[in-house]
């Protein structure tokens, strides 16, 4: 496996540290770091920051049976929560998000499909999956962009982007990512707007499709 | 109680403690550690609620303090904090000194619990690298850490008022990642190569058990 050579850029990491980055990137950054050293080292120096912080803001006092009540209730069990595994070519984080089961494709035409993990108003998050030689249709979008390749690899304006990479794109790029020769390329990609497609799918049908 | 047991020999003590079988050695180390480091460790491999109530008397009212902070109500914060010390010893397990210092991880628990209740979304979170029971734990590395968390606090300290609250509103989730400068005025590399070191350690044991 080649190295990772896309990383996440430092504000988004800091801002995934401390809980304030929209849930689709979120998914996003924690399905790197799963995949990536570099970054779960600088996401923990984040919290070893937000620990710091932590530790100076100023105190308040407790209710006076806070901690008695706390004590007591140790030897509960913990609630059980299932966690997921990588599984395939899905790390943990998108496991957990299809609930252990393997994802379900819908054609986009021309080979390509998507799966989409959620969609709302804070944004949506998809896997795509696109055979060699086949581009993602040529779109553009609202705001940030996050691609992260999960398997193959594939190529734009930007670079060239294998297994871990993630590509970063602001809403002045409308990149043509197209797969590379070999494995299918498998990604996820997550958007705060719903996506403008600028072909294969008229954009008045686009609430119909979800896309 | 291994806790409890702090009158520990300093002559003979090891450098490096040896393989934690009943997961003991670390703390008898410990004289070196933090005090919280070493009340963690006797929660996590003693169950010792002595310990736990010493880690609540340091924590809580400092997350009651962040929580207030970060819009909730005064009752509201202290059933937060109440859930965020459970499972502080509920997930004790998962705390790994060598790429943690206790406030990084209780800082994140903290967020968790936040984005829970007042956002009602569970934070996705990355795949949990499982610690290896039988591996060394090291202390050289705990204490490497320890003292970089030192050093960040102090640089915290030194930094203009103006500077510090922007990066307490960074870390209390006020800022949008678009707000977060690349320069936060925090000195985060050399924490991160320490804490990067312990992963590649932690990967070399896990290849090994597999
Ligand atoms: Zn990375």
């Amino acid at each position: 496996m080649t190295a990772i050579t896309h990383h996440i850029p430092d504000p988004l990491l800091a801002a995934y540290a401390a809980g304030n980055l929209p849930a689709p990137y979120a998914l996003v950054v924690a399905t790197h770091i799963s995949m990536c050293l570099e970054c779960r080292a600088a996401f923990d120096a984040h919290q070893a920051a937000g620990g710091v912080v932590l530790e100076n803001i100023d105190q308040e006092p407790l209710s006076s049976d806070l901690k008695s009540s706390t004590l007591a209730l140790l030897d509960r069990p913990a609630p059980a929560k299932p966690t997921y595994k990588r599984s395939g070519v899905f790390p943990g984080p998108v496991m957990e998000v299809l609930k252990g089961k393997p994802p379900k494709w819908k054609s986009l035409g021309l080979g390509v499909r998507q799966s989409i993990l959620s969609s709302g108003p804070a944004g949506s998050a998809r896997l795509l999956y696109i055979p060699p030689g086949q581009a993602v249709p040529d779109h553009s979008h609202n705001g940030l962009e996050l691609t992260l390749v999960l398997q193959g690899s594939f190529s734009d304006s930007e670079g060239r982007f294998g297994v871990g990479d993630l590509e970063v794109a602001d809403q002045d790029v409308e990149h043509t990512p197209t797969a590379d020769e070999g494995a299918p390329c498998i990604c996820i990609a997550a958007t705060d707007a719903p996506l403008r497609f600028n072909s294969f799918v008229p954009r008045m049908l686009q609430p119909l499709f979800r896309i | 109680m291994l806790y409890a047991n702090t009158d520990i020999d300093t002559v003979d003590r090891p450098p490096i403690p040896g393989p934690r079988k009943g997961k003991a050695q670390v703390t008898k180390a410990s004289q070196d550690l933090s005090q919280q480091t070493t009340w963690m460790l006797a929660v996590r491999d003693a169950r010792d609620q002595a310990a736990f109530a010493a880690l609540f008397d340091y924590f809580a009212p400092r997350l009651k303090g962040f929580i207030i902070r970060s819009g909730a109500g005064a009752g509201q914060a202290e059933e937060i904090v109440q859930e965020v010390m459970l499972t502080v010893w509920r997930k004790s397990d998962q705390f790994d000194p060598a790429r943690a210092q206790v406030s990084a991880w209780v800082y994140q628990i903290a967020r968790n619990k936040q984005i829970d209740v007042f956002r009602k979304e569970q934070r996705p979170l990355p795949e949990a690298l499982t610690q290896d029971p039988e591996a060394d734990p090291d202390a050289s590395q705990i204490i490497a850490l320890e003292q970089e968390a030192g050093k960040l606090r102090q640089a915290l300290a030194l930094l203009k008022p103006d500077q510090r609250s922007v990066i307490e509103q960074a870390y209390l989730g006020e800022l949008s990642h678009q707000e977060i400068s690349t320069q936060t005025g925090l000195p985060l590399g050399t924490i991160k190569s320490r804490i990067r070191l312990a992963l590649e350690k932690l990967r070399h044991e896990l290849k090994e058990i597999r």
